[in-house]
């Protein structure tokens, strides 16, 4: 585990290397998107752990936390348009998307975690600002009210099937967007915090990867797997996508409403190396800790 | 769309059929109304009879009218037998007569008729049940041998149009002294559910949208160009995609004996129950012939229903899907079971829930996860 956790440190360090050597180079003419970002004091918020979570091989509801995250947040206010994406394709940094439209104040859709990934490169190498995805717990408490907490009866329900029949009935009975076509910005209003169209008909990528957890009798939680090829995508309801899909749906086994379209939006860090930072405190933490 | 030629045909072919009105009163057996249900639900009937044959009188009115098929809300005119796709199944014993008012209203804008695999003669009935818009006919075929069949419409000149626009359904000859295995052991059903296939071909303007029309006869042309490549852009079960999943799911208990009869008048389907079997299974649908055990898949022909038997033995969510599995999870050929009940362990338990694969320290120690 120490040597993941080693080898994780080192491959962040990695990534956040290579921004570095190409920010020397002057972008091309194509001045960056200027896109409003909202700023948000930490606040403590409830938050319903993503992933997966049982107890001695039964699956359980995941546990509901008050969380704080450990510094401000600045995001986008909006989601990414398409004619902002058309700049990124046009400008080699994201993988062109096949009928992708390319409209003002329309938001992107059709895009897959890479895609949004690789634009989040773009923005950082174009601006010399770190850009990337949100995490789950950044974009539930950016969502505020508009998050929707995800626990399916599955929690007291002492027969499996049942569970499971009852998790059928509630997947399959979420609400479908009433429009299901990308509407253009502004469309869907702002939540509480100011971020506009949060929960509307386009679903966001965050970096969050698909977790397995396992709930112990002393009420720790034990991370029994981690897959990233899925990550977690929010808007009217959690999601889980494979990092490729571009066009979620149903069909056969599964059952429910997949999310409408996949957009995003991007956390923007004031600081340049904020990662560098967090980590550096992480350790100063943990040495104070062990003295 | 009729021609002169086709119309004075239809005419001497009827002349030739109609005989006398009398006759019909001659027959001087009992009768029998019949209503109606929408699928995948099926109109309340005896599995074995005491009584003798009967005239059956059922009446279909054919609407035409914009679908939607999908969730992305794709639209389409259909056209269908009481306002449903597939139409509803009519349910006889062999030896009765089957009665149909055919009804074409005046708000349509085709004519219209039906095949009725299960009769004989007269293409079917579709020689002497033309309808115009604003008329209706009486068909009587003598149902002569049991088992599930499809009928449909079959106009002259437009005959896969209509068929892929929504308009076919099942008529269901039961023996009279019942459903038997291959040993002439009796069998039943608890319940019974009429899932029809359909495969429609929506037109894709030149941005790779779906096209919409006012009428099915602007649709015509260019429907029959993607019908004429094979290539379905839906494939579904009871007229939508997704018409029998969540909130439409069909239902079942754990002991319970359930038949599903499974039509697609037009192009082949493979019907595949999720987790469970077909236990007696008449592939081709055909009473006479013994059913077959214990199948995984079946194989309905395009132009034909089969009918499977199945006592649910697990609770759970089960998916019942055309197993080309394309046709299911891309174009929509998948319904849903629910089924109460109580879990059987012995059928199956899930050993170890999935977690961390255990390093790997010898084989002696492997022998023993294996084998606990």
């Amino acid at each position: 585990m120490l040597l993941a956790m080693k080898l994780k440190a080192a491959l962040a360090v990695a990534a956040l290397a290579s921004p570095l050597a190409v920010t020397a180079v002057t972008p091309r003419d194509a001045a960056p998107p200027e896109q409003a970002l909202t700023a948000l004091k930490a606040e403590n918020f409830p938050y319903r752990l993503a992933g997966d979570f049982s107890r001695e091989g039964k699956p359980v509801a995941a546990p509901l936390r008050q969380m704080r995250l450990g510094s401000s947040l600045g995001i986008m206010t909006r989601q990414v348009t398409a004619a902002e994406y058309a700049r990124c394709v046009e400008d080699g940094g994201c993988p062109r998307i096949p009928q992708a439209s390319t409209a003002e104040g329309m938001p992107m859709v059709g895009v897959n975690w890479r895609d949004a990934t690789a634009y989040a490169r773009w923005m950082t190498k174009t601006t010399g600002k770190l850009h990337r995805l949100p995490t789950d717990e950044e974009w539930v408490f950016a969502a505020a009210e508009r998050a929707s907490d995800d626990a399916l009866p599955l929690a007291g329900v002492a027969d499996p099937v049942a569970a499971w029949i009852a998790r059928y009935d509630a997947e399959t009975s979420r609400e479908r967007p009433a429009v299901l076509a990308p509407q253009p910005v502004g469309a869907f209003g702002r939540n509480e915090r100011g971020l506009q169209d949060v929960a509307g008909n386009v679903w966001e990528w965050t970096d969050t990867c698909f977790v397995r957890h396992d709930l112990e009798p002393s009420g720790d939680v034990r991370v029994t797997n981690t897959n990233c090829g899925v990550r977690v995508v929010q808007g009217a309801h959690r999601a889980y996508m494979t990092d490729f899909i571009r066009d979620p749906r149903s069909g056969g086994c599964a059952a429910g409403v997949p999310p409408a379209n996949l957009g995003f939006r991007l956390v923007v860090e004031q600081e340049r190396w904020p990662e560098l930072r967090r980590m550096a405190e992480r350790i100063a933490d943990k040495v104070l800790k062990s003295l | 769309m009729i021609t002169r030629r086709t119309a004075l045909m239809g005419a001497a072919i009827a002349a030739m059929m109609i005989a006398t009105p009398a006759l019909a009163d001659d027959l001087n057996l009992p009768r029998e109304r019949v209503e109606l249900v929408a699928p995948p639900f099926v109109h309340p009937h005896e599995q074995a009879t005491k009584s003798g044959p009967k005239i059956m009188e059922f009446k279909l009115t054919i609407r035409e009218k914009e679908v939607v098929i999908d969730d992305a809300g794709t639209k389409m005119q259909a056209m269908t037998f009481n306002g449903t796709m597939p139409a509803p199944m009519m349910v006889v014993h062999e030896g009765d007569y089957v009665e149909l008012t055919l009804v074409n209203p005046e708000t349509n804008t085709m004519p219209h008729n039906i095949d009725f695999h299960a009769a004989t003669g007269g293409l079917g009935g579709g020689a002497l049940t033309h309808v115009n818009p604003g008329e209706q006919t009486v068909l009587r075929f003598k149902a002569t041998r049991p088992g599930v069949f499809v009928y449909h419409c079959a106009p002259e000149g437009m005959i896969p149009w209509h068929v892929v626009s929504g308009m076919h359904g099942t008529v269901m000859v039961l023996p009279r002294d019942g459903l038997k295995n291959a040993e002439g052991k009796p069998l039943h059903y608890d319940r019974i559910y009429y899932v029809g296939e359909n495969e429609f071909y929506i037109p894709k303007d030149e941005n790779g949208k779906y096209k919409t029309y006012d009428s099915p006869g602007e649709a015509f042309a260019d429907t029959t160009e993607v019908m004429r490549k094979l290539i379905p852009t839906h494939v579904v079960f009871n007229g939508k995609v997704g018409a029998l999943t969540g909130k439409n799911a069909m239902t079942a208990k754990v002991g319970e004996t359930v038949m599903i009869v499974h039509s697609q008048a037009n192009r082949d389907t493979r019907p595949h129950l999720i987790g469970g079997h077909g236990d007696y299974v008449w592939e081709t649908g055909k009473f006479n012939n013994p059913p077959e055990k214990d199948l995984e898949t079946w194989f309905v022909r395009g132009g034909s229903a089969g009918a499977a038997l199945y006592t649910f033995r697990q609770p759970g969510v089960y998916a019942y899907v055309n197993h080309n599995l394309i046709e299911a999870a891309e174009l929509g050929a998948t319904a849903h079971f629910k089924v109460e009940g109580e879990w059987n362990n012995d059928l199956m338990k899930q050993v170890v829930p999935p977690g961390p694969i255990p390093p790997a320290k010898s084989s002696a120690i492997d022998a023993k996860v294996l084998t606990r």
